[in-house]
């Protein structure tokens, strides 16, 4: 087995060596688009779809110069500077362009290409189109840096440059205040994340010294168990915030206040799955601690579960469709968990998911688009007539992501339930239902959404979307379709040398696990089309005392877990400080006050009180100082 | 009989510190001599020169190492390497915050200092003096005193040069705290505030001083050190002594619980005074400190450790949870060099000696310093420029929509925030780094797991001022001053250099490691 571990990579030359170009060029149209102003109003965005279509192409000839190269000679290293270089301290930046790290430029750059000439079509009457998509190629830029990184600190830069582009995007309809508190949320909940990963990554560099991929990989087999479990975990947690699993699933719902190809690129092709990236790049390391990687199939199962219940019981067709990415994004967690025998399955998930869900969501934007931005479910029915193209691309969609036989999704998740049973029944056991679930709530979705009777709001006249939003549209649909067949084959052996998967042998034949997915999807579309097909949809959602429904409706309670265990004692911590040192607000806003009014003889009073306060402090500071080093010459 | 020697004094040597002391003294001759439309522009003039010759004295006493290191003045200054690092940055810093000093297009002609600090506020000869149009241009011997004093503090090699160039650096910042032209109430209550906390602060040092001179019969750092590896007298005098000193140090780094003056006076003095003393004070009372802890007491280092590694972690928590909550911006720059004190004395705690090659405390130190300083002189430069009708506006949500009004001072605040913030590309990034590191070095890695933890947590607080300046609909009445370059030199330097710092640290890391060796 040819291993990174064993293997360097090779010395850039030729092509390789204008990698940096992919990620050098969207970042400063983004810049020119943000400094020069309004003078690019009118054809700025054809700058940014220009730099993402260049970065594609280049990602392209890098693709195909590996496909020509030995299996040995793919992997290619590029640096690009020496970052800090003193004494023991060696951290260069530069980009490592390996089987894993091309497929993630590929997929972000091509979906990235067609969303921004989607978005072309989808925001031409913003005010603010420059400037969105100014973030957009931000976002390429920082992407790619993330997945191009060749060490986790080059990573982590680009890790903060998509959570800015993400909340910069969530936020991006400032008018609206629920926009403005989703940024605000996603920020937030990523920061807790981000404490994982700036933890394990301070870890690394303690332990190991560096912080390149390679360092890290050859040296994590000697590692310690319990240095591996604890970076294993830290790491875990960067995941989690990134990729919204739980216990950081909270954002992901809120951040479908942004722009529909928004949660297209970032909230489900592209950024939340940075977090499998970094566990299946991170493999050395979980494969040194079997808790840590228990603990990655867990939060898998776990997420997958909720994120499929969330999406049984939202009738936004935004929120349905966040659901099941924290859902889709769960099967990969659960994937990258289980090991050698996963890698290669839960990138091979992420690819087919990324052109599925992108899809959908698009979709999702051309029909709201059709309904004059009313994303309620409850409003829609009967589009399919008139809006054709979109159904009939959604519907590409939705055969992939429950797993229809010979979509892109059926061989993807299929193999992550064989894999999950193998090595533990209960893991199979729980993705098997979850994809029972996926179908019924996207059946409901297609039924609520396309069939059935119009229940159109008045002054709706749903309409068909232009073609710079259709055409993408049927791009994805295609690949939808062939995508899972087009890789199932290959993407097995050009994995192994980056990720140690074991290469298993795939069948198209369904075996007897097969067949029992097949039965369990079957009848979820069965009750989903008994339910929500064979009746009337009422128009509001009827009140329900199901307590499953009731939960799912409130996203299981995320926030008011949040705000019970984090929030709120954080609040009361820093207040409690306030109150005891911070009197002097008052105070202070007593002295300005006397500035004007001459009403000094309350506040000199209250001042003589302040020095005397602040002299008990310094005096209560002495004892401290005293007890401490009363306990250190005891201890 | 014995002889007397007479005392030997290093001109050359110590002929920065000269330099500036000698401005400081000029200064107050052009006060009292030049005719009063001169005294502005030849004050500027003097202390700009007065820096620069010092600074060119520095270099090239330090070109030529053989001769220049080593115990100057009847070894009462040690001259080493951290000495000249530490006299280089205090000279960049002083200067550029001094420049602040001499902005007056902000104000419509008039600094940021009072017409007539002695007058009453609101009297009628206050008007008379701002009508006329007088101002105190002994701000600037003033400051240079105090610079005389920090720079003397950092080389001090005895307990009682150490006190004496601790008042020299301290009175002139009492002063100068009180000399706000606006709110001037809240100026002079800062400035007594200062003061009386200030003096107690002494009293405990001065207290310390005495107890260790009575355990180790001296006040010279070499012999402490020599008394506590061969001590004559119980080590009781000596842990009591260490204890009052360190706490004398700590109120002037700002270190919780002696912090309480802070944020009272960051506020209340003028903008340009605050971020004279956040660097330039910080720095010379981090560098008296790790001098007196290192050199005098290294040999105790198992007793003070414990001791300074809980005030950092209460230091660290109790400036950034505070942050979290501030409507001030001037108070939540107050909180956060507070926090920064907290980051600091992380790498005190670690005190890793020289490795060859690894950054030891005293480089990490000095490199978070000049990080934080750089943006620090920056960030209070740009407080000056946030102007409505009354003058500087500190309200946080006064800021709100900065990044429509001037996308430009927004952007360099941003990028100062970030540095402050620890964000990666920046020169605060790989100052926290090294400090972590350090202190990591030093066996104290819980106290890193948790200095992360905090570092996090602050992010939050200066990205919610990024968030307030680019996200929310502009306030009213709130404009971005014209200022000049004695402004915008400081602001576009510290944009600069963070950002320099963080992309090419290895220059200064390498300057900073490869003379950090103390002498004694």
């Amino acid at each position: 087995m040819i291993t990174l571990e064993s293997l360097a990579p090779v010395a850039a030359s030729g092509m390789f060596s204008y990698a940096w170009l992919m990620i050098a060029v969207p970042a400063a149209v983004a810049a020119i688009l943000l400094l020069f102003g309004r003078i690019l109003d009118r054809i700025g965005h054809w700058f940014a779809v220009a730099a993402v279509v260049f970065s594609f192409s280049i990602a392209v000839c890098l693709f195909s110069q590996q496909l020509l190269s030995p299996p040995d000679a793919r992997a290619v290293a590029v640096p690009l500077f020496e970052w800090i270089t003193t004494g023991s301290w060696q951290v260069s930046a530069g980009l490592l362009i390996d089987q894993l790290s091309i497929l993630f430029a590929l997929l972000v750059t091509g979906v990235g290409s067609l969303i921004h000439i989607y978005s072309v079509g989808y925001m031409a009457h913003d005010e603010r189109r420059r400037r969105f998509f100014a973030y957009l190629n931000l976002f390429i830029a920082a992407m790619l840096t993330l997945v191009l990184a060749d060490n986790y600190l080059v990573l982590f830069v680009g890790w903060e440059g998509v959570g800015l582009a993400s909340y910069l995007l969530i936020g991006f309809w400032q008018h609206k205040p629920s926009a403005a508190a989703a940024g605000t949320k996603a920020f937030v909940m990523n920061r807790v994340g981000d404490l994982g990963l700036t933890m394990a990554i301070m870890t690394m560099l303690a332990l190991f010294g560096s912080s390149a991929f390679t360092a890290v990989n050859a040296a994590a087999p000697h590692l310690d168990p319990f240095w591996a479990t604890t970076i294993g975990l830290l790491l875990l947690l960067g995941a989690c915030g990134k990729s919204a699993q739980v216990p950081l699933q909270a954002w992901l719902l809120d951040a479908m206040e942004g722009p529909t190809p928004v949660s297209a690129l970032i909230h489900a092709a592209t950024m939340v799955t940075a977090g499998v990236y970094l566990v299946v790049r991170s493999h050395a390391i979980f494969e040194m601690s079997s808790a840590a990687s228990t603990a990655v199939v867990v939060v898998g199962c776990v997420t997958l579960l909720a994120g499929a219940w969330i999406g049984t019981s939202k009738d936004d067709i935004k929120k349905v469709l966040a659901g099941s990415t924290m859902s889709q994004i769960g099967y990969m967690m659960l994937a990258a968990g289980l090991g050698p025998v996963g890698y290669a399955f839960a990138i091979f998930h992420l690819l087919t998911h990324g052109f599925f869900k992108a899809n959908m969501f698009l979709g999702a934007g051309s029909v709201m688009h059709a309904m004059d931005d009313d994303v309620n479910m409850r409003h829609y029915g009967g589009l399919w007539k008139v809006t054709r193209i979109t159904f009939w691309t959604f519907a590409m969609g939705y055969l992939a992501i429950i797993g229809f036989p010979g979509f892109a999704g059926y061989f993807s998740k299929d193999h992550i339930i064989e894999a999950a049973f193998e090595v533990s029944t209960l893991a199979g056991v729980t993705a098997l239902i979850g994809a029972g679930i996926t179908a019924f709530y996207m059946t409901r979705l297609m039924v609520m959404t396309f069939l059935g009777e119009k229940r159109w709001r008045e002054h709706v006249h749903p309409h068909e979307s232009p073609k710079l939003m259709t055409v993408p549209l049927i791009i994805l649909a295609f690949f939808s379709v062939i995508g899972g067949a087009l890789m199932n084959a290959w993407i097995q052996d050009w994995l192994e040398p980056a990720t140690g998967a074991h290469v298993q042998e795939t069948s198209l034949v369904p075996g007897p696990i097969g067949w029992s997915t097949m039965l369990v999807v079957a009848a979820g579309i069965a009750l989903a089309w008994w339910i929500f097909g064979m009746r009337p949809v009422p128009a509001v959602s009827p009140a329900s005392a199901n307590p499953f429904t009731v939960a799912g409706r409130n996203d299981l309670f995320g926030d008011a877990v949040n705000n019970a265990v984090v929030v709120q004692p954080t609040l009361a911590l820093s207040r409690g400080l306030v109150a005891n040192d911070d009197r002097i607000i008052d105070a202070g806003a007593d002295g300005l006050a006397s500035v004007f009014t001459g009403l000094s003889t309350q506040t000199r009073r209250l001042q003589t009180g302040q020095v005397r306060a602040y002299a008990l402090t310094m005096m209560i500071g002495v004892l401290l100082v005293g007890a401490v080093m009363i306990l250190t010459q005891l201890g | 009989m014995t002889t007397i020697a007479a005392p030997t004094f290093e001109w050359l040597q110590l002929a920065p510190v000269l330099t500036v002391l000698l401005a400081a003294c000029i200064g107050i001759g052009i006060e009292a001599l030049a005719p009063r439309r001169w005294r502005f522009l030849a004050q500027v003039v003097l202390f700009e020169v007065g820096i620069g010759v010092a600074f060119v004295f520095l270099v090239l006493s330090w070109l030529q190492p053989t001769n220049n290191l080593g115990l100057m003045a009847m070894g009462s200054i040690s001259l080493d390497g951290p000495s000249y690092l530490m006299w280089g940055s205090l000279l960049v810093f002083a200067l550029l915050s001094m420049l602040v000093f001499a902005e007056r297009d902000l104000n419509n002609g008039a600094t940021a200092f009072a017409a007539s600090a002695a007058s009453v506020p609101g009297s009628a000869a206050e008007a008379e003096a701002a009508l006329a149009r007088h101002e105190h241009s002994e701000v600037f011997p003033l400051a240079l005193f105090s610079l005389t004093g920090m720079m003397v503090f950092v080389a001090a090699n005895d307990l009682l040069t150490a006190f004496v160039a601790l008042e020299v650096m301290s009175l002139p910042l009492y002063l100068l705290s009180g000399m706000a032209r606006r709110r001037r109430l809240l100026s002079q209550e800062a400035a007594l505030k200062y003061f009386l906390l200030g003096a107690l602060s002494s009293a405990f040092f001065l207290f310390g001083i005495a107890l260790t001179y009575g355990f180790s019969g001296s006040f010279d750092y070499g012999r402490i050190s020599d008394a506590i590896a061969d001590p004559v007298y119980g080590r009781g005098l000596l842990y009591t002594g260490m204890a009052f000193l360190a706490i004398g140090l700590l109120f002037k780094i700002g270190a919780v619980p002696f912090h309480n003056w802070v944020p009272d006076v960051y506020v209340g003095a003028p903008t340009p005074v605050t971020g004279f003393m956040a660097i330039c004070t910080k720095l010379a009372a981090v560098g008296a400190t790790v001098r007196v802890f290192y050199v005098a007491l290294g040999g105790e280092r198992w007793s003070w450790q414990p001791l300074l590694a809980v005030i950092a972690v209460v230091t660290m928590g109790v400036g950034v949870v505070i942050a979290l909550t501030q409507t001030d911006m001037k108070r939540l720059l107050a909180y956060s060099s507070i926090s920064h004190a907290g980051f600091i004395l992380v790498a005190v705690v670690g005190a890793t000696a020289g490795v060859t090659g690894q950054v030891n405390s005293f480089g990490s130190i000095l490199f978070y310093l000049v990080a934080y300083g750089f943006a620090t002189v920056g960030a209070f430069a740009i407080v000056t420029m946030v102007r409505d009708q009354a003058g500087e506006v500190h309200e946080i949500s006064g800021w709100a929509g900065l990044g429509r009004k001037s996308p430009l001072l927004a952007g360099i605040f941003a990028i100062l925030m970030l540095s402050f913030a620890g964000i990666p590309l920046t020169g605060g990034f790989i100052g926290k780094w090294a400090v972590f590191s350090a202190a990591w070095r030093g066996g104290y890695s819980w106290l890193v797991l948790a200095a992360v933890a905090f570092s996090l947590v602050a992010a939050y607080v200066y990205l919610r001022v990024i968030v307030t300046m680019f996200f929310s609909e502009p306030a009213e009445g709130v404009v971005v001053g014209k200022a000049s370059g004695m402004t915008w030199v400081p602001v576009a330097l510290g944009a600069f250099v963070s950002a320099y710092l963080g992309l090419f640290p290895g220059p200064l890391l390498d300057l900073v490691t490869s003379a950090s060796t103390f002498l004694r």
